[in-house]
């Protein structure tokens, strides 16, 4: 549980929920593919702690987004700030350096390379190795590795994954390897991670894993976690936010309860029952 | 402990500095005081120096091709400014420097400086492209410089260096004499190579090879050839990463053509063409795509392999083409890496048989 903590106004309310600034804001975000508009007006913003999710029917827009986040397109429309800085202009490496870390739908792992290195490869602008030290092997080389090996254990150790590391990445079974992708992700050291699909493929005694671990990440690493997801159950268990995405545009933001009754977002989900009820009977 | 399972027990870097180190000093150890003492064909002797340099080569291209994943072809281009920058300063050290190891040495430093600016100049504007834009532009940026070298005239006199793009005769020279003459190329070099210097050149080469593999910004490399996507999103610079490897490469193939060219009295820029490309690429294709080891052997038999064949005549080139078809299909049929796989299996089970029963007879 988390420690309660008196807020300003007296109120006694759970520590993560004092720093509620925002890490994420976007403000009228939009993309056009040629003549067609794949997002539009896509204004969220996401707390410092913040689980939040987006989900919406296949097709609506929601890895466009992430991928908008992540300025792996650029954004036709609207603006995207984390920490209070725009993103605008950056490439996706230098967006990620500022604080957005990403997993993928599917998993992009390197393949060919250790479980150790894949996460080393995450911890790239932590570790002070310069090009000749490199070559060479010298020059503060076997600290900075030394140090990176323990970094990176530590973080597979968290997801209990450290035995795994002298194994090659892509050998790994499908559940590792998505959590490999989170560990690589985390090993950037992010404000914010976007998590695209994390329970895709995976049994229910994986999914209630997983979800067990993004409560970990937010409430150890201290950082938000935005993710898109299809397991309901997982969504709703665990997100405080949700908004929910229909042809490109929000149609719903809120808490859980709010989703599950808001009828906009059962229509975009079941379709109008009632009206095609209606027409059949006349 | 046994040997070979202490050897499995290192980490992979350290396995693959034992494997291709030892393999570099075993051949040097075994072939130099063959050669010295006689004992090798002179037809053989002669290729010592070049096979080094291919080695090199080959090494260096492995790195853009099998590392970093971008195909070039006109990695000769590189080795050609190497060659020629090492001919000239060589020619025009060659009075005020004594020492012949000295002079090899700045031009092989120099040959190495040259190329690697080249191969920066034009791999800012070449690694934005990928793929097959990529090959193409190297492939005519190789064209370009053999052409350029083509029509340069470059003499030295009591003045200094004189160079020109027009003819011998307007350079202007009061005697001395012509480094580079045109499609003649570099002529009247002292030819200080040695054997020896290129079996330094290899463990060089090796050294920042596998040294730049296992490290921090090799991670970064490989990471941009398995999934460029990925790599990007935790936040490595792939122009960075991609102008590192390609401008190391570059450097290797300048210093391996400072290296080559000093070993023959006339390098014409002809030779540095695009054959010579596609002949590395084989090496490296052969040797395997990131595999250093199997680069060092591809290069070393290959290139010796039409010297062998000379006793079959006429033949010899057909022969060489079919045996690379021959083993491209071998080392790509998943039937016969598994002949061979269960042939390694069968030697490994006779192999500790025989090691059981000396066991057995000692105790």
């Amino acid at each position: 549980m988390d420690k309660m903590v008196p807020y300003p106004s007296g109120a006694i309310v759970p520590e993560r929920d004092v720093d509620k600034r925002p890490v994420l804001e976007t403000h009228h975000l939009g993309i056009d593919f040629g003549g067609l508009t794949a997002v539009d007006e896509f204004s969220l913003t996401v707390g410092k702690t913040e689980i939040a999710g987006l989900i919406g029917p296949n097709g609506a827009g929601k890895t466009t987004v992430f991928n908008l986040i992540t300025n792996v397109y650029q954004p036709t429309r609207g603006t995207i700030m984390l920490n209070g800085k725009s993103t605008a202009g950056k490439n996706t490496s230098q967006v990620n350096r500022m604080g957005i870390a990403r997993t993928f739908q599917n998993i992009r792992l390197f393949s060919n390379m250790s479980v150790l290195d894949n996460v080393k490869v995450g911890l790239h602008n932590s570790i002070k190795e310069g090009f000749f030290a490199s070559v060479t092997h010298l020059l503060g080389y076997k600290k900075a590795e030394k140090i990176a090996d323990a970094r990176a254990l530590e973080l597979l150790d968290f997801f209990s994954m450290a035995d795994l590391a002298e194994e090659t990445a892509g050998s790994l079974p499908y559940g590792a390897q998505r959590r490999l992708e989170i560990v690589r992700a985390l090993a950037t050291n992010p404000s914010i991670i976007l998590l695209d699909e994390p329970a895709a493929g995976m049994n229910p005694s994986e999914t209630a894993e997983l979800m067990e671990n993004i409560r970990r990440i937010r409430d150890t690493f201290n950082i938000a976690v935005m993710l898109i997801e299809h397991d309901m159950n997982l969504v709703m268990n665990i997100c405080e936010g949700i908004c929910v995405l229909d042809h490109g545009k929000i149609i719903a933001k809120g808490t859980p309860d709010e989703i599950k009754s808001n009828p906009k977002v059962i229509e975009a989900y079941l379709g109008k029952k009632k009206e095609k009820e209606a027409d059949g009977n006349a | 402990m046994s040997i070979a399972s202490k050897y499995k027990g290192l980490s992979k870097y350290a396995r693959t500095n034992i494997k291709t180190y030892g393999l570099v000093i075993i051949l040097f150890a075994v072939l130099y005081p063959l050669s010295n003492a006689g004992l090798v064909s002179y037809s053989i002797t002669g290729q010592l120096v070049p096979i080094c340099t291919y080695i090199v080569m080959a090494i260096s291209l492995n790195l853009t091709v099998g590392i970093l994943g971008e195909l070039s072809l006109g990695h000769a281009g590189f080795m050609s400014i190497g060659a020629f920058t090492g001919a000239i300063l060589s020619a025009s050290l060659q009075d005020k420097v004594g020492s012949d190891p000295v002079i090899l040495l700045l031009a092989i430093i120099a040959g190495g400086i040259l190329a690697g600016i080249a191969g920066c100049l034009i791999g800012i504007p070449v690694l934005r492209l990928s793929g097959d834009y990529l090959a193409i532009v190297t492939l005519a940026f190789g064209e370009i410089i053999k052409n350029i070298i083509n029509c340069l005239y470059v003499g030295i006199d009591s003045k200094g260096l004189h160079i020109n793009m027009k003819d011998a005769a307007s350079l202007g020279m009061k005697g001395g004499r012509i480094i580079l003459n045109g499609p003649q190329g570099a002529v009247g070099i002292t030819k200080i190579a040695s054997f020896t210097a290129g079996f330094i050149l290899i463990l060089f080469t090796l050294f920042i090879v596998i040294n730049l593999i296992y490290s921090r910004s090799g991670r970064a490399i490989t990471a941009i050839r398995d999934n460029r996507i990925a790599a990007e999103s935790v936040g490595i610079s792939i122009t960075k990463y991609k102008l590192i490897a390609f401008i190391t490469s570059a450097a290797l193939a300048g210093m391996a053509g400072a290296l080559y060219a000093l070993n023959f009295s006339a390098v014409a820029a002809e030779k540095f063409n695009f054959n010579t490309s596609i002949l590395i690429l084989v090496f490296v294709v052969l040797g395997g795509m990131g595999n250093i080891f199997g680069t060092i052997i591809a290069t070393a038999l290959l290139y010796m392999l039409p010297e062998l064949l000379r006793d079959v005549g006429d033949f010899r080139m057909l022969i060489y083409a079919i045996l690379l078809i021959a083993v491209m299909l071998l080392t790509n049929s998943s039937k016969a890496k598994l002949i061979l796989e269960n042939a390694k299996l069968k030697l490994r089970s006779i192999f500790r048989k025989n090691n059981d029963g000396e066991v057995g007879s000692n105790g």
